[in-house]
């Protein structure tokens, strides 16, 4: 319990990298079909540990669609299908095997509009911890609730209400409750679709820090419609395009010197 | 559309003609365009008129017909209880108190109120007056006090449902008059005639020389209707009655003389010496009748002593005879009838005897049966509701599976009896009457309704939620079970309850299943025969005594009620869990 | 022996949920003690729903033994019994039944009178061999239930899927749960048309009609099927009147309710102001949580006799069960129906079109009647089919304010009889399901649910199209 409070990812990390390859996610040959539609195509890229990778490109494509084939969220499409391999650590997150609920746990998701569960703040943090039964205690719990409330910076806010409702946060508390839920799992990768979009300048800037303050810990996959916000919080971004992963590499070098016409065409304004 | 105001300019002849939207002509149109208008929308208010005119006339008929039925009235009367009532004294235990006869100990105590009635038929329909289950209270005390046996006791008899009907305004109008002469009865009891000095009976006798012509233009109406009529029996029927009414109108315009009084004419009796004589001839200064009750004596009366009552309506179209109205009418002047809430309503089972008649049973009858249906329908269409919405595949069998709930929901109820007839009667060997089989059917027919409300319900809950859940880790399951379905409960216990009501309404399909039988006892169990409140209004409606009519109506309140508080019930619910996401 | 049973189940389930799930929390336990922290997954399931599958484990064999093995008891013990009584009782199925019934009320004590010795050593033969059945059936439940119990506890281990295993254990019972509602389709289906069938072509059947005396005849009178000599009266089965006088009392409501509907519609869903409709909504509504009971309790007795009273001062003589009454008030209850459905489609139709006509200067009961009017029509007619459908089917208000007689007429001042009110009478008050009286009321529901299945379809065809359209 101590090791997961106080360092959730130190002992996680050094039990589950492997030594040497330095990628915390995979992709290789990712092919995403909503029906007849192809909506990914053949996209492989790397994505390494603690460190922020955004995914920005026009609407539609298919940005959303990769991320949320990382923690299998495409699941609950029916008409979904998913081909090509996707490990975390070296484990294919569609292998047969896995068991979705736990790789979910592993893998935490922020959403583009706040989405906390219309219950206290408190229960909405302990929601995760409660159902893979990280708390023995009460007290255990109410330690992994504070720990990921401070974490996600929302502590001292909520700390005299915590039996409020979640929905009577303000948008940007509630973005910050939902990654405080998200953390509450300890997860080893954080999803964040668009997690700014709902909100104003001032959140917005108040989730960045967050987010560059989890990079010491996390992996975090940022997808992004503002180019600046990419560039402020990412180490490294990909660029999607029609469902192509075009170009991938140093945020500094995307953004100055892309490799490809589109990146190019698409960071000066001409494509969106 | 567009044809319509394009073609006004150019389907005019006159070429390069302009339409002036000032001219008088146009101006005209306008203005009946606008009166057309007004006419379409005063049509719809109309029909919404009409349809709630209904309603108000609906609910206000029922309420009329039915308030009276929750008063009952009582005699109070001192009941003298024999010594020896229930066996010789000292050796009476409540066995014997309870299975006691007790026509005697009543008789007797109607004895001492309206003491002297001689004849053997007054008497019975003096004792008639009392309901079956007049001596139930009476029954009750000794029971709880043997000692009071021996003595007097003062208690409440329930009366019969005509004579609870005449208090209730269902009787005659009296009329009465105090005359001018003075009056001499020739006797006491039986056949008297009584004679004044001064044509007091003169405007009697006018009154019903009257009324025979009414009846005279009557029957002359009648007949002249079958006259009309092509049949040959008819025919010979009209003209049989045009003698009658020949012989009426004779009578009516016969100027004096004695006129012999039959029941279909207003009853003229007089009031002399503390007791009632009833008139079956008059005169304008003599009346020839029958002892209603006895008189004092045979003394002359003076004007302020004596009086002429009439009972307006005609003996042959009341339910309460002269006899018994004299009775009731003495009673009332008594001052011993009371009038008090009719609590027997709800705490006993069906009866016979309107008086007695109760909804417990049917009350009880509908809660086992809303019970079963409850306990089936709600999980079954949860259930249902859970897989359809959230697991089942997206393929031609899960739509055929939605079409035919779509469908179900609008079959005929009494189809629904059929198969609860064919299959649980028949094929299953469950009980007839049975409250679970009653469950049963109501469950299979109201589980569409609940199936659909609950998928609209689950629907209504944004994705974001599930998504938020699934984001966490938490499996589909859990996200359905943790955080979906309880945010669409509230739709879904609003959608069970109109569902609760739609079945609390149905009758049809529990008839096919034999809940019709007439059940005294109140049912303890699910396997008991029993008798729902609709079910209940249906065969009391059915009754020819006109008290149950009244017992219908006031059946039907309490069953509207119930409807109305769930209903209610519902629309709180909605009100106070609706969220807007 | 049914309560011990299931209180053994009860005491059972409980038994295999704590002790499997403690089982497992002692390992959930371990896995979290300080420094093992790391194996973060080492219980796959949360301990409750090892619990949980375990107790389910439990429950299903020994449901499952107790739905098969009650009947099998019960048929075997019956068996037993008969074969001690002479052969010539139990040689018919008439014979049969009474006997059992006997040796039931003789078990309970209700039997009347003096059992004879026969008599009571087939009972008591009954009471043992059922007891006897009873005993296996309770020692293979409580067997299969312990095996589970033990199979439960030693599959206990941090990596036992139970979670999974509980959750397609519920998706089944949730499937089952959607099933009902198929299967209520077909049993409807296949009780009318079995009872139909044997109506028309079971050979034992006396007094059965043709398919086609039936379809086509101008008679009705089913009473007289249960005796062969009724004199004059014949038995028919002429199905005619019955679907004129239903026609007829549908078509009165149908007169009633379609006006007055669609215009309440059309005014509380293009004029009426929010507070308006505020108040009218829950009369509509009123009006159609009434029970038909009490609907038929008004037609029968305030509307009819009005209506007759009308009559008698016209000068017409109209039947105190006149088809007008019971369609009247029919109309009235489909009101609110038709005017919910049609309130619905006429929202449904898109501002776009409103905002069209008005653009050009009509009138607003100009752009309903020329513009919303069209384009809801579709919508309108399944309203107004399903309408129809519901009062051919409606029962208690004929019931009660229409007559019996099989009157082939279409006067609306006469009585006539509905298909509901035939199947009422018939099936209510004793039946034999060998008698065509009988089985004629389920040819009549089989009639009356094809009937009204076939408008309701069409009418959801039609209402899914029209919503596609729109959507």
């Amino acid at each position: 319990m101590d090791a997961i409070v106080a360092n959730p990812s130190s002992a996680t990390a050094a039990a589950h990298v492997m030594p040497g390859s330095g990628f915390k996610v995979s992709a290789r040959d990712c092919n995403v079909y909503y029906g007849e539609k192809h909506a990914l195509k053949s996209v492989s890229v790397d994505i390494p540990d603690r460190s922020v990778m955004a995914f920005i490109g026009p609407s539609g494509c298919g940005k959303s669609t990769f991320l949320r084939c990382i923690n299998r969220m495409n699941d609950t499409i029916p008409i979904c299908r998913v081909t090509g391999k996707i490990t975390i650590d070296g484990q294919d997150v569609y292998d047969q095997s896995l068991d979705v609920v736990q790789l979910r746990a592993r893998v935490g998701m922020v959403f583009q509009k706040p989405n906390p569960f219309p219950k206290s703040i408190y229960d909405n943090v302990a929601y995760g911890p409660r159902i893979h039964g990280f708390a023995q205690s009460r007290a255990e719990l109410d330690q992994i609730v504070m720990t990921s409330l401070e974490k996600a910076g929302l502590l001292k806010e909520v700390k005299d209400r915590l039996t409020d409702s979640g929905t009577s946060l303000s948008g940007g508390q509630q973005q910050r409750l939902c990654i405080a839920r998200a953390i509450a799992v300890s997860p080893e990768v954080i999803l964040m679709d668009e997690p700014c979009s709902a909100l104003d300048p001032i959140a917005t800037a108040r989730i960045e820090e967050l987010i560059d303050e989890l990079r010491s810990n996390y992996s975090i996959i940022i997808v992004t419609h503002s180019m600046q916000q990419a560039a402020r919080v990412s180490q490294r971004t990909a660029f999607f395009h029609l469902g192509t992963l075009v170009e991938e590499g140093e945020t500094g070098h995307i953004f100055t010197n892309p490799n490809d016409k589109r990146t190019q065409d698409y960071i000066t304004g001409r494509i969106g | 559309m567009t044809d319509i105001s394009m073609s006004q300019p150019s389907g005019s002849y006159t070429v390069n003609r302009k339409f002036d939207i000032t001219s008088a002509e146009a101006q005209g149109r306008i203005r009946s365009r606008y009166r057309a208008e007004a006419r379409f929308k005063s049509y719809g208010l109309l029909a919404l008129g009409i349809t709630s005119v209904f309603v108000v006339i609906l609910l206000a008929d029922v309420f009329v017909r039915g308030l009276p039925a929750f008063w009952q009235h009582r005699l109070v009367l001192d009941v003298p209880v024999a010594a020896d009532a229930f066996g010789a004294p000292g050796s009476v235990d409540a066995a014997a108190i309870r299975g006691g006869d007790y026509y005697p100990v009543t008789k007797a105590a109607l004895a001492k109120a309206i003491p002297g009635i001689e004849s053997r038929s007054a008497e019975r329909q003096l004792n008639r007056l009392l309901s079956t289950g007049a001596p139930d209270i009476l029954r009750e005390t000794l029971v709880a006090d043997p000692s009071l046996i021996g003595k007097t006791v003062k208690v409440p008899l329930l009366l019969s449902d005509d004579a609870d009907l005449y208090f209730k305004g269902a009787g005659s109008k009296i009329v009465s008059r105090v005359p001018r002469g003075i009056a001499t009865p020739s006797g006491v009891t039986g056949e008297v005639t009584v004679l004044t000095a001064s044509n007091d009976f003169a405007d009697e006798l006018a009154t019903i020389k009257r009324a025979l012509s009414v009846r005279a233009g009557g029957v002359e109406r009648e007949a002249g209707r079958l006259q009309r009529s092509p049949d040959k029996a008819n025919q010979a029927r009209a003209v049989e009655l045009l003698e009658v009414a020949k012989a009426l109108r004779a009578r009516a315009e016969q100027p004096r003389g004695e006129e012999p009084l039959d029941a279909d004419i207003p009853s003229v009796l007089v009031e002399i010496n503390g007791g009632l004589v009833k008139a079956t001839k008059l005169s304008d200064s003599a009346i020839t009748g029958e002892v209603l009750l006895p008189l004092k004596s045979a003394d002359e009366a003076k004007p302020a002593n004596w009086k002429i009552v009439t009972y307006v309506t005609p003996e042959a179209n009341r339910k309460v005879n002269d006899q018994e109205a004299a009775f009731l009418e003495r009673l009332r002047s008594l001052g011993v009838v009371e009038s008090g809430f009719n609590w027997r309503f709800f705490t006993s089972g069906d009866s016979r005897e309107p008086e007695l008649a109760g909804i417990r049973g049917a009350l009880v009858g509908t809660a086992l049966t809303l019970l079963v249906t409850l306990a089936l329908c709600l999980p079954l269409g949860v259930g249902a509701a859970v897989y359809l919405e959230e697991f089942a595949p997206k393929n031609r069998l899960t739509d055929l599976v939605e079409v035919n709930i779509n469908n179900l929901a609008a079959v005929p109820s009494i189809v629904f009896g059929l198969l609860g007839l064919a299959v649980f009667l028949n094929f299953f060997g469950l009980p007839r009457s049975a409250p679970l089989v009653g469950g049963l059917v109501l469950a299979l027919l109201v589980l569409p309704t609940i199936i659909i409300a609950s998928r609209a319900a689950l629907r209504s809950v944004p994705p974001s939620i599930k998504e938020a859940a699934l984001g966490v880790g938490a499996s589909h399951q859990q996200a359905i079970f943790h955080h979906v379905l309880p945010l669409a409960m509230p739709g879904i216990m609003t959608g069970t309850i109109i569902g609760m009501a739609h079945a609390l309404g149905e009758t049809a399909p529990l008839l096919m299943i034999g809940m019709i039988a007439f059940i005294v006892d109140v049912p303890q169990s699910f396997v008991e025969s029993a008798t729902v409140m609709p079910v209940q209004i249906y065969l009391w409606s059915d009754l020819p005594e006109q008290a149950f009519q009244a017992k219908t109506a006031a059946a039907i309140i309490v069953l509207l009620g119930f409807l109305f508080v769930m209903n209610g019930l519902a629309i709180w619910l909605r009100k106070r869990f609706e969220r807007r996401w | 022996m049914s309560g011990l049973y299931f209180g053994t189940l009860a005491v059972l389930m409980l038994a295999a949920f704590f002790a499997v799930r403690s089982r497992a929390q002692a390992l959930a336990n371990v896995a979290a003690a300080p420094g093992m922290r790391d194996v973060r997954y080492s219980l796959h399931s949360l301990p409750i729903y090892h619990g949980l599958l375990a107790a389910t484990l439990v429950l299903l064999p020994m449901l499952i033994v107790f739905a098969v093995g009650s009947p099998i008891v019960i048929k075997m013990a019956e068996t037993q019994a008969l074969a001690r009584l002479p052969a010539e009782v139990v040689s018919d199925e008439l014979s049969r039944g009474a006997a059992l019934r006997d040796l039931y009320n003789i078990l309970t004590g209700k039997f009347q009178g003096e059992a004879s010795a026969q008599l009571k050593g087939a009972a008591e033969a009954l009471r043992s061999a059922t007891s006897y059945g009873n005993w296996i059936v309770f020692a293979i439940g409580v067997a299969l239930a312990a095996a589970a119990l033990f199979f439960s506890i030693g599959h206990v281990s941090s990596d036992f899927r139970a979670r999974n295993s509980f959750e397609r254990i519920v998706k089944m019972v949730l499937f089952a749960c959607a099933t009902v509602a198929v299967l209520t389709t077909i049993g409807i289906v296949f009780s009318v048309l079995y009872e139909t069938l044997r109506f028309f072509f079971d050979p034992a059947l006396k007094g059965r009609p043709t398919v086609t005396d039936f379809l086509f005849g101008t008679e009705w009178n089913p009473q007289a099927a249960l005796r062969a000599d009724q004199g004059d009266i014949k038995t028919a089965f002429g199905f005619i009147p019955l679907l004129t006088g239903t026609l007829l009392i549908t078509l009165i409501a149908i007169c009633v309710a379609g006006p007055l509907g669609l215009l309440s519609a059309i005014y509380l869903a293009e004029y009426a102001t929010p507070s308006f409709r505020a108040w009218a909504k829950p009369v509509l509504e009123i009006l159609a949580g009434i029970p038909t009971v009490v609907l038929g309790f008004f037609a029968a007795l305030t509307v009819a006799p009005l209506i007759r009273g009308w009559g008698e001062s016209f000068g017409l003589d109209i039947a105190s069960e006149s088809a007008l009454a019971a369609g009247l008030v029919m109309g009235m209850m489909i009101i609110p129906f038709i005017s919910s459905l049609s309130d619905d489609v006429i929202n449904a139709v898109p501002q776009s079109m409103r905002d069209g006509a008005y653009a050009l200067g009509a009138t607003k009961s100009e752009t309903i009647k020329q513009v919303i009017l069209p384009a809801a029509l579709p919508g309108i007619v399944s309203a107004f089919m399903l309408a129809i459908s519901r009062a051919i089917g409606e029962t208690m208000i004929v019931v009660m304010a229409a007559g019996l007689a099989a009157n082939l007429t279409f006067n609306p001042l006469d009585a006539v009889t509905t298909i509901t009110v035939q199947i009422k009478t018939i099936l209510v008050g004793d039946q034999e399901f060998d008698s065509a009286k009988t089985l004629a009321a389920f040819a009549l529901g089989f009639v009356l649910f094809f009937f009204t299945l076939i408008l309701n379809v069409i009418a959801l065809i039609i209402v899914r199209r029209y919503r596609e359209q729109y959507d």
